[in-house]
């Protein structure tokens, strides 16, 4: 049977005092300025593939929207080009507001659990607390290994070239005073100094 | 030009993984015009797209450790070719001064470690050490085997011009253009420049991903370049590496996508060889025999 479901938001649905949350982040201030021109959507070279694209997303923060921006695919689907930061007239940071998305997502566990994009980001988080640098191939292993194996045997042509071309390696690349970085990353504490738990 | 060029240098993790071409091709270019480059005393990651989108404060500490290391090492610019590290360090720097609030996390973190950061180091791309502190006069000077019929489409790619256009145009950068036609190539008009290659989407969300790399080199075959000069091993990457998926979906749009420094070295007289251009997957054309003759 066909699903259907409420396109139109009510009152009920807003989480008070989001949109005040997501201003307060550094950076993220300029948001309720925002004249709605449509200038980051037209900008956004994946606007076509969001299910908000960043016009309404900008909206939906600032009306306090929470769970509908924090579960779409849109923030994801940022590649953080920063078009839409330069072009937009009243100098917001959309980018940045992006981010600040993401952390949020990842935060309170409401990513898309199965989609690639959040799960490559905390795969690297980890790697990097871990070791202080990336060794590509296995990130991209633990991905695939996370996410969809099968689609890693769609790209065996692309490892083959990689170990033909000889740049294949599976060795764990890092840093020498890996617990010196550790300690800094603690002492850091969580979030935008407004301390959250990971799930 | 001043008679001693020296900078700290963050390679960052690509550079030592699957864009190691870069690395190979810069340093030897590089030093054949009196710069030299020494790499940071114990680097990180720089935590790229992906660590910011975790967790803010950690991502801004992450990379100040390696601004505060440079700081440390001595009063010299720190340079990085790539866009992704360019970017970061850049934006820690202006978020250290912009924000008294992450300026402080990053302070208190860094002091665990006995390292401060003031701010003091300036982050810059090769491109603008080579326009502004080499001098494309001195860059002429070196050329031995001018690039004379390569017609290249210049790809800057997002990072390095936005949000912070600070040695160049961000609609329009030229520094890229001003270097390839001072080696002796055409540079063809190219106005998808600075449009995003997809990023880290090419291998996660293919359709929408690999989607953007496809316009950038059905545009390049268009325009009739050769061959796409790139700053960016992300870009690179996917420019060169997904051409049996890009085949597969939308029509061939076949052309080798290299470093421009790669590029710079083919016109200084170095081998593809040790340019390390024998690990694209498209591979470039031998230059035009009249060339070696100029």
């Amino acid at each position: 049977m066909m699903r259907i479901e409420r396109t139109i938001k009510y009152e009920g649905d807003r989480v008070r005092g989001f949109g005040k949350e997501i201003m307060s982040v550094p950076g993220c201030e300029l948001l309720q300025s925002c004249i709605q021109c449509g200038t980051c959507s037209g900008t956004c070279p994946l606007s076509i593939y969001m299910d908000f694209p960043p016009r309404q997303v900008m909206a939906l923060v600032r009306a306090d929207f929470k769970n509908e921006v924090l579960r779409s695919r849109t923030v994801w689907l940022c590649a953080s080009c920063y078009a839409c930061t330069v072009e937009c007239p009243r100098q917001i940071r959309i980018t940045d507001i992006m981010y600040a998305l993401k952390q949020r997502a990842i935060q309170e566990g409401v990513y898309p659990k199965r989609f690639p994009i959040p799960v490559l980001a905390k795969e690297f988080f980890e790697m990097v607390r871990r070791h202080g640098r990336i060794s590509e191939m296995l990130l991209v292993a633990r991905l695939f290994l996370k996410t969809n194996w099968f689609a890693a045997m769609g790209s065996w042509r692309l490892g083959l070239g990689l170990i033909t071309t000889g740049r294949f390696s599976v060795r764990q690349e890092h840093i020498r005073r890996p617990a010196e970085l550790g300690a800094m990353l603690a002492a850091a504490g969580k979030g935008n100094g407004k301390a959250k738990e990971m799930p | 030009m001043k008679d001693a060029l020296k900078y700290s240098y963050f390679p960052g993790c690509s550079l030592k993984g699957l864009g190691r071409s870069y690395e190979q091709s810069l340093l030897p270019v590089m030093r054949r015009l009196g710069v030299e480059l020494v790499e940071l005393d114990d680097w990180n990651c720089c935590g790229a797209t992906a660590y910011m989108s975790v967790d803010e404060a950690q991502a801004c500490v992450l990379a100040a450790r390696n601004l505060a290391i440079a700081e440390k090492t001595g009063p010299r610019d720190l340079v990085t070719p790539c866009s992704a590290c360019y970017l970061v360090l850049n934006k820690t720097k202006h978020n250290m001064a912009d924000f008294p609030e992450i300026n402080q996390t990053v302070q208190h973190a860094l002091k665990s470690a006995d390292l401060t950061y003031s701010g003091k180091v300036p982050v810059r791309h090769p491109l603008d050490v080579l326009i502004n502190d080499v001098g494309l006069d001195v860059i002429k000077e070196k050329v031995v085997r001018p690039l004379k019929g390569l017609k290249v489409a210049p790809y800057y790619g997002c990072q390095i011009v936005r949000p912070y256009a600070t040695f160049d145009d961000a609609w329009n950068p030229t520094t890229m253009d001003r270097l390839l036609t001072t080696l002796g190539a055409e540079v063809v008009p190219y106005p998808l420049k600075t449009k995003c290659c997809g990023g880290s989407l090419t291998g996660t969300v293919p359709e929408a991903g690999l989607r953007l790399t496809y316009i950038l080199l059905k545009e390049a075959v268009r325009r009739g370049a050769d061959v796409i000069a790139t700053v960016c091993p992300l870009c690179q990457f996917n420019l060169d590496g997904y051409h049996d998926q890009i085949d597969r979906r939308w029509g061939p749009a076949r052309i080798p996508t290299v470093y421009f420094t790669q590029l710079m070295g083919l016109a200084f007289g170095m081998t593809p060889e040790e340019l390390g251009l024998k690990s694209n997957f498209v591979s470039m054309k031998p230059l035009p025999a009249e060339s070696t003759t100029v």
